[in-house]
């Protein structure tokens, strides 16, 4: 029997309203993840993993709607929650972090205050407590010289510096569920390792589940213990790790692990995933969005995908994957 | 051997996007789109219709006065009612437009000529010329506009031409600096620095290259020029400046008016008020249009 | 935060050199005769040549200029005409006339701009954000003249609700001594609760006038720079914090969005400054506005001289204020100095 998710996401399905039509961003994605777990939701860009990030939260661009699904945060369904119970789950229970840290922050505030604002609304401490509170979560997140620091302003910081104010106001009301969209990207090689590291670090110690979207499968095989899969607003394969890299299921992970440099290839052996994403605004899309761009095309794949069971195993959403782990049952 | 020498691209269209068919095209699907431009293109149609023939249709002479039938309220006889002096005012309406345009007409063309050439040399060349227009840009915006061109037309004398020519100086800093801003980023696009490699002389350049692509953006500033250029006059105007009576100008008719406001007789300042607004609001919205026209990227 | 107001000292000076060079060039670049404009129409020849002297016509420019400057320096801008007085005295006298018609017209402008504003921008859609729509689309094509006379007529003619358009109070009251000149003030002070109440009656339209001039361009821009403030990421962080919805509009976005406003109100004060001409004649308001305009009509140039000057003036100190405004605001531009 498997304790209650942090977060279970069923069948979500998100849409945007543009001035060349309608985009189905996301069409019924389902994934859960465990209290304390570490997940990847991975996939190159315009997957719809940070659009799922963002209506699980709440704060899609006006633009875009959720037309089906739940996101179930402990009993509580964030998709139809109002925005008066989402106010106060957001910070408290689920935070974010976001790519780009410094346009992310405040430009005429103070980080010591911008983080203040957050413990204060949440409660965690009295007004007058807040600035000390706030000056020892800088220390926590690896500031140096702390007090001073939180006097600044984000444009005297560095990035890497800014990304842990940020780190540091998601976590202030000490959340059970952190996302960090692509906290990385923008920042040099030595400083994204560090960061990482310390989002780690903080999750430990605090119990707190965390999905980290990325379109770096490199990256997620690191730090995530389980990674779910996305291509063109579909879960396509949700496994853990080491169980992905052995034996991709689906045919798009098989190419983007064969797309990801690491150690062992060679820039030789580096083959780019064909084909593009299709267009999401056509009202003819196959059940299988992979579909036209996938060699193991068979004409069984006219029909629905399979449904994710949820049972922690190999979920892939194919109907000609390739060979599952042999021995343990998949 | 041969070094990659820039290629210009062709100058005329020959892809789809660019050219003067694909302009009237992108315009018809503006226009068609956005109802509001459309209604702001007709009345000025109608606006043209009554400056250019306006005194030849108007039923009642401008000019001529019938005390018998002074401040009479509007009438069947007396669209807009009469004046003081038994003027009609619906005829003066419509001839005052002709006027008016003519001042906005006029001090646009000059600022383009004055700001659009200035500015489009100091983007062009930079250091002196740059500085220079600067300058007396900067020196023109440190005054209130109105306030200077109150002290231009007392200082130069009560004529139409210096009306003209104070809303032209007034509004040259805003010219200056859009068409120099042009100037600078296509100073070093790829077309101006083939252009010259091939050995244009920078008058060629700037008058062939830079000045048509300045033209669009410049022509949305000057039909908002329009509409700034006819309340500009009719201020002017209304406080004693420029236009002399018996001549029928939107703001003197306000101002000949303003005193019955107070007892009751109101037509003889609403409607030629109310023509100024309407004026002003489709130049207004016509330079709103032009600018989805010219760059859609900047659609408000 | 010194250095910073220093620097924008400094370039508040060259602006006062160009005003007061390009106000002496107005003078000599009249048509005909500097000396017959300053002697007026009804001179004698002997009266001409007298002014020529005085004022030094006939002299070359560079002497004269310093000459002028000179007299600037004491407080000398000429004598009007009209009067005999002195230019600077009358201007002094009616200044505070002007700054508290052009003040009231300012705040009201600004609370109701910025609400509207603010409002449009975080109901999108709504009755709220058509009515700014129109408001800004409309106020701009108003002739202020227009407005001040079509007030007039409703709320004083038709409705009775506002007294004579004859000046700042009722030909019953007298002004309450002088304070700050502003009869607002000054009538509170001496304790006058009549002539407040008619002071303020007097004041309401003619301010209303210049509100709803002002109103448009920044209500425009309040709307435009919240609309692109509430999709800035920041706004997205402090929304996913879990900030409540007041906090993140008033703490978070207003205060960023304010920064093009008051960047707005430099443009603004250039038309309030000008608006204030026309209105002060359309209601009879004693100011230095309608003190250039009798001076215009009587050929009387000093006053429109000393007028010009001192708006220009005003107006290159009120941007400085702005300037240092916007850098106190902005810890950017405060702490780069």
């Amino acid at each position: 029997m498997t304790a209650a998710p942090a977060l279970s996401v069923q069948d979500l399905s998100v849409e945007f309203r543009t001035r060349s039509g309608i985009v189905r961003a996301l069409d019924r994605v389902s994934f859960d993840i465990a209290k304390g777990e570490t997940i990847a939701l991975v996939g190159e860009s315009g997957s719809g993993k940070s659009v799922t990030a963002y209506a699980v939260l709440g704060i899609l661009d006006p633009a875009g709607r959720v037309t089906g699904g739940r996101a179930m945060l402990g009993g509580l369904d964030l998709v139809k929650a109002k925005p008066s119970q989402l106010a106060e789950v957001r910070g408290r229970e689920v935070a974010m972090i976001f790519q780009n840290p410094r346009t992310a922050l405040n430009p005429i505030r103070p980080v010591g205050r911008q983080i203040a604002d957050v413990l204060i609304r949440h409660g965690n401490v009295l007004r007058r407590d807040a600035p000390a509170a706030a000056v020892e979560m800088l220390r926590a997140v690896g500031i140096t010289d702390p007090v001073r620091r939180a006097k600044a302003y984000p444009f005297e910081m560095s990035g890497g510096m800014c990304q842990r104010v940020m780190i540091a106001i998601a976590l202030a009301a000490k959340p059970s569920l952190l996302i960090a969209d692509e906290p990385t990207t923008g920042l040099d090689v030595t400083t994204q390792a560090v960061i990482m590291d310390l989002v780690a670090e903080l999750a430990h110690d605090l119990g707190m589940a965390t999905i980290f979207i990325t379109h770096d499968l490199a990256l997620a095989g690191q730090r995530a213990a389980r990674i779910v899969v996305m291509h063109a607003g579909h879960v396509v394969e949700n496994a853990p790790t080491a169980e992905l890299f052995a034996y991709p299921r689906h045919p798009y992970t098989a190419e983007l692990i064969a797309a990801t440099p690491d150690s062992a290839a060679s820039l030789s052996e580096l083959a780019a995933v064909p084909g593009t994403l299709p267009d999401l605004r056509r009202t003819d899309l196959p059940f299988c969005r992979y579909a036209e761009r996938c060699p193991r095309k068979t004409s069984g794949c006219d029909q629905p995908l399979p449904r994710d069971t949820e049972d922690g195993s190999h979920f892939v959403a194919c109907w000609n994957p390739l060979p599952a782990a042999p021995a343990a049952a998949a | 051997m041969s070094t990659v020498a820039p290629t210009a691209e062709p100058l005329s269209a020959a892809r789809p996007s660019t050219g003067l068919a694909a302009m009237f095209e992108h315009t018809r699907y503006v226009l068609g789109e956005n109802r509001v431009t459309a209604f702001a293109f007709a009345l000025l149609i109608v606006i043209l219709f009554a400056a250019l023939f306006g005194p030849y249709v108007v039923p009642y002479d401008p000019l001529t006065s019938d005390t018998v039938m002074a401040l009479k309220p509007p009438s069947a006889a007396h669209w807009f009612g009469t004046d003081q002096l038994g003027r009609d005012i619906f005829s003066r309406v419509v001839v005052a437009t002709r006027l008016d345009a003519f001042i906005a007409v006029a001090s646009v063309v000059l600022v383009f000529l004055m700001g659009g050439l200035a500015g489009i040399a100091a983007g062009y060349f930079g250091g002196w010329t740059d500085r220079i227009v600067g300058r007396i840009a900067d020196t023109i915006m440190a005054f209130p506009l109105f306030v200077l061109a109150m002290g231009i037309v007392a200082a130069l004398g009560n004529t139409v031409q210096n009306i003209v020519l104070a809303t032209a100086i007034v509004n040259f800093p805003l010219y200056a600096r859009v068409a120099r801003a042009e100037a600078n980023v296509r100073r070093d696009a790829g077309l101006v620095e083939a252009a010259r490699l091939s050995g244009n002389s920078d008058w060629r350049i700037l008058a062939f290259q830079i000045l048509p692509n300045v033209f669009p953006i410049l022509v949305v500033q000057m039909s908002l020029t329009m509409g700034y250029a006819i309340l500009n006059a009719a201020g002017l105007s209304f406080i004693g400046l420029g236009v002399r009576p018996p001549t029928p100008e939107w703001g003197i008719m306000v101002a000949d008016g303003a005193a019955f406001m107070v007892s009751g007789e109101w037509w003889n300042a609403f409607f030629p008020g109310a023509a100024l607004m309407v004026a002003v609001f489709c130049f207004n919205l016509l330079g709103d249009g032009l600018r989805d026209i010219v760059d859609p990227r900047r659609r408000t | 935060m010194l250095t910073m107001i220093g620097k924008r000292l400094m370039f508040a000076i060259p602006s006062l050199i160009g005003v007061v060079i390009v106000t002496f060039l107005l003078t000599r670049a009249l048509p005909g005769d500097p000396a017959a404009y300053f002697a007026g129409p009804a001179a004698t020849k002997e009266a001409v040549e007298q002014i020529r002297k005085k004022l030094g016509f006939d002299k070359p420019l560079i002497e004269q200029f310093f000459h002028y400057t000179n007299d600037l320096a004491h407080g000398d801008l000429g004598t009007s005409l009209t009067t005999g007085q002195p230019v600077a005295t009358e201007i002094r006298n009616r200044l505070p006339a002007s700054a508290e018609l052009t003040l009231l017209g300012l705040v009201i402008s600004v609370a109701i701009a910025l609400p509207l504003g603010v409002l449009a921008a975080t109901r999108p859609g709504s009755w709220i954000d058509h009515l700014c729509r129109i408001t800004t689309t409309a106020g701009v094509s108003l002739p202020v003249f227009f407005t001040g006379l079509v007030l007039v007529y409703v709320f004083y003619y038709l409705l009775g609700w506002s007294p004579a358009p004859l000046g700042r109070l009722d030909v019953f009251y007298s002004a309450p001594p002088t304070v700050t000149g502003f009869y607002l003030i000054d009538t509170l002070i001496a304790r006058d609760f009549e002539a407040f109440r008619s002071a303020l009656s007097q004041l309401i339209l003619p301010a209303a006038t210049l509100a709803i001039f002002s109103l448009a361009p920044i209500a425009r821009m309040t709307r435009a720079s919240m609309l692109s403030v509430l999709a800035s990421d920041f706004v997205r962080t402090a929304r996913a914090s879990g900030l409540k919805p007041s906090t993140v509009i008033v703490t978070y976005a207003f205060r960023n969005a304010m920064l093009p406003v008051i960047t707005t109100l430099s443009m603004v004060f250039s038309f309030l400054l000008g608006a204030n001409v026309l209105v002060e004649k359309v209601f009879a308001w004693p100011g230095i506005g309608s003190y250039a305009v009798e001076a215009l009509i009587s050929s009387d140039f000093a006053p429109v001289q000393g007028f010009v000057l001192t708006m220009a003036v005003m107006y290159v100190l009120l941007n400085l204020m702005i300037d240092i405004l916007y850098g106190v605001i902005d810890p950017r531009v405060r702490l780069e100095g």
